[in-house]
């Protein structure tokens, strides 16, 4: 009598995977297999790439992008999309350096930055969330419109950052750089947060089903709009990060950046409708885009080839992605 | 309800008053703005956008969006001028002039159809795809050019002519060639089968394949126009201009289509979108662009107004779209 009563439970699922292979076909492992195979390939083009410092003095320049798409990836994740952090680091980074330019002392000036990136997130979930407003089309218009301010505030010029700000990339801890540093750590925070606690898991929920899970009780208009918040946060820090690596602020730093932040996203396999990815996905494909962008750099491959294979590269992403997530599921 | 009151009710409506007002209140400060020759540069502003727009507008009304027309029109610009540029030879005669504008509407359709094929084929937002061809037509334009700017001496000047000399009035044949895309795109989108099925699949995507409409057909179809328009757009930009540049020519063109067609009242919900709507958010773009220099503001705080009136008009949608849920209730009840 008690296998009659498994019986249609088992004839409903497929059946179960060894852990062996589900762990295989995670897209994780995809990112990080090509990730050995990126430094392999790499490693024959060039002996650079088996140089541990070397790799982290290239991560640098890619480590401000890196930053904010750990938290973007936790947005896609919530089933919204966010394409204005790029522009919000170049317009907070302009306001940091006009505040300081006009005489305020730097770490108020920096306060005065990443407020400025809080409120640009705030925007955005006054929009998105407040007037419910699809977030595609609204980040799409803040895009615009924070690169555009920072357009009025900076003119054409290029502001100046006093000479002992300069260098934050220049900082190491333990032979890191610090922007290396703080993505490792914000990562791993992160990581358990989105993993490991029940914050993290209403997001999930949220990106599977939103209805259900307002139905369920998880208040995901705040959790979405802290998200929203963070990004702009956070992009207040990298645009600020920016600005002392350079030395100087232009209204155009960061240009494209969205491109290679939602990149790195669906590398490390978000799911671009929501419910799904992890947090080491992006880390992993940080590492990635970095190998990638700097084995053709090292390989000169023109700057326009460049574009061609960030572009096609994200189209092959997600096709990945949404192939691996359909076989594993449904 | 007389037809007046209508009128008066419609969307477009608000924005021709807008514009009216507008104009009335610049003139006020500056009267040279309300001359004949100002509403020439106002017009000579627009047809690019106006021509792009009416893509944008079938892809938004689809309840899709297609973020990479900047770079097909700079591809399908490039590819027209690196044949002029190499005198390319067709059966054996010379080019004609008029050569580029087929050519680069072909090309601009085949890249639209490389979005859609994406799209359709792999059930992917457009958004993220066209993000990607964004970058990757960019890239190609720099690829096929090597490059290097095509420069105003490989033009042919009667491309170049089309700019600047006119049939009637005064007025450039691009302006005619703008408003004959709109009406064109007026006659497709409100009296042939396919037209009414972009609007069918834009308010109901779910409901759409269950009429009998194929939804990918439609989808391709529309990603293709919009292609074809950027490349139609591309080859009067080599006309308007005089040159083909591979890193400015197209860039941040989507962003003022996409700010002229949500402030024409196309809905980002889909379905909802008009090309008188969308012809006058092109005008009135037009209008606040040619009103910048005048009233001493910078050029460079334009891309700031395209965002603020991206943001507005969205806000704007939203408050239409309560009212008319608030008046279908009051109806019910």
């Amino acid at each position: 009598m008690s296998t009659t009563k498994t019986a249609p439970a088992q004839a409903d699922s497929s059946p179960v995977r060894p852990r062996w292979q589900t762990l295989l076909i995670r897209p994780e492992t995809m990112t990080f297999m090509l990730l050995v195979v990126g430094v392999f390939g790499g490693s024959v083009l060039s002996p650079f790439f088996l140089d541990l410092s070397y790799i982290l003095r290239s991560f640098t320049l890619y480590s401000e992008l890196a930053i904010v798409a750990l938290v973007l990836t936790m947005v896609i994740i919530a089933g919204e999309i966010d394409l204005s952090p790029a522009a919000n680091m170049a317009l907070s980074a302009c306001i940091f350096a006009w505040a300081q330019a006009s005489g305020v002392p730097i770490p108020l000036a920096i306060v005065i930055g990443l407020l400025s990136g809080l409120a640009m997130g705030a925007l955005n979930a006054f929009l998105v969330i407040g007037l419910q407003l699809p977030s595609i089309i609204v980040t799409i218009g803040t895009l615009t419109l924070f690169r555009g301010l920072a357009q009025v505030l900076a003119g054409d010029k290029s502001i100046r950052v006093p000479e002992w700000f300069i260098g934050v990339d220049k900082i190491m801890l333990a032979g890191i750089p610090l922007p290396v540093v703080l993505f490792i750590v914000l990562a791993i925070g992160l990581g358990i947060v989105l993993g490991g606690t029940i914050f993290g898991r209403n997001i999930y929920q949220i990106g599977t089903n939103e209805v259900a899970a307002r139905h369920a009780g998880i208040r995901s208009a705040r959790i979405k709009s802290s998200l929203f918040l963070l990004v702009g946060l956070v992009a207040s820090v990298a645009g600020i990060m920016t600005a002392s690596r350079l030395g100087s602020v232009r209204y155009d730093i960061a240009a494209g950046g969205e491109l290679q932040m939602v990149l790195m996203a669906m590398l490390g396999g978000t799911y671009i409708f929501g419910g799904r990815g992890t947090i080491l996905g992006t880390f992993l494909a940080a590492w990635l885009l970095v190998i990638v962008s700097t084995g053709m750099i090292v390989a000169n491959v023109l700057p326009a080839v460049q574009l061609v294979v960030l572009g096609g590269l994200l189209i092959v992403a997600i096709i990945a992605t949404n192939l691996i997530y359909s076989r594993t599921q449904r | 309800m007389t037809t007046l009151r209508k009128i008066f009710l419609r969307r477009e409506a608000g924005i021709a008053v807008m514009i009216v007002l507008f104009c009335l209140a610049v003139g006020a400060v500056k009267p040279q703005f309300l001359t004949l020759d100002q509403l020439r540069i106002i017009l000579l502003l627009t047809p690019l956008v106006m021509i792009g727009a009416m893509g944008q507008m079938l892809v938004i009304v689809a309840r899709h969006v297609d973020l990479s027309i900047g770079s097909m029109l700079g591809v399908s610009a490039m590819v027209s001028g690196m044949l002029y540029r190499y005198d390319a030879t067709w059966f054996g005669v010379d080019m004609p002039w008029w050569g580029g504008i087929p050519i680069s509407i072909v090309v601009g359709a085949l890249l639209g159809l490389g979005n859609g094929l994406l799209i359709t084929l792999f059930r992917l937002p457009a958004i993220i795809v066209t993000l990607g061809t964004l970058s990757l037509y960019r890239g190609l334009t720099f690829i096929i050019s090597n490059a290097k700017q095509i420069d105003r001496q490989w033009i042919p000047s009667e491309l170049k002519g089309l700019a600047q000399t006119s049939p009637i009035m005064g007025i450039p044949w691009i302006i005619f060639i703008a408003f004959g895309v709109a009406l064109a795109t007026y006659f497709f989108a409100m009296h042939t089968r396919v037209g009414r099925q972009i609007f069918a699949l834009g308010s109901n995507p779910v409901a759409a394949p269950l009429r009998g409409i194929k939804v990918n057909q439609v989808t391709l179809l529309v990603f293709a126009i919009s292609g074809a328009l950027s490349g139609l757009a591309g080859i009067l930009y080599a006309s308007r201009w005089g040159f083909v540049n591979p890193s400015n020519t197209g860039s941040g063109f989507e962003f003022q289509v996409i700010a002229a067609v949500v402030i024409g009242g196309a809905s980002i919900n889909g379905g909802v979108g008009t090309v008188l709507g969308t012809v006058l958010g092109v005008l009135l773009l037009g209008c606040v662009s040619a009103a910048l220099p005048l009233l001493g503001i910078p050029g460079t705080s334009q891309a700031a107004i395209y965002g603020a009136v991206i943001l507005i008009a969205l806000v704007i949608d939203r408050s239409v779209r309560q009212q008319g849920i608030a008046s279908l209730k009051r109806a019910r009840a």
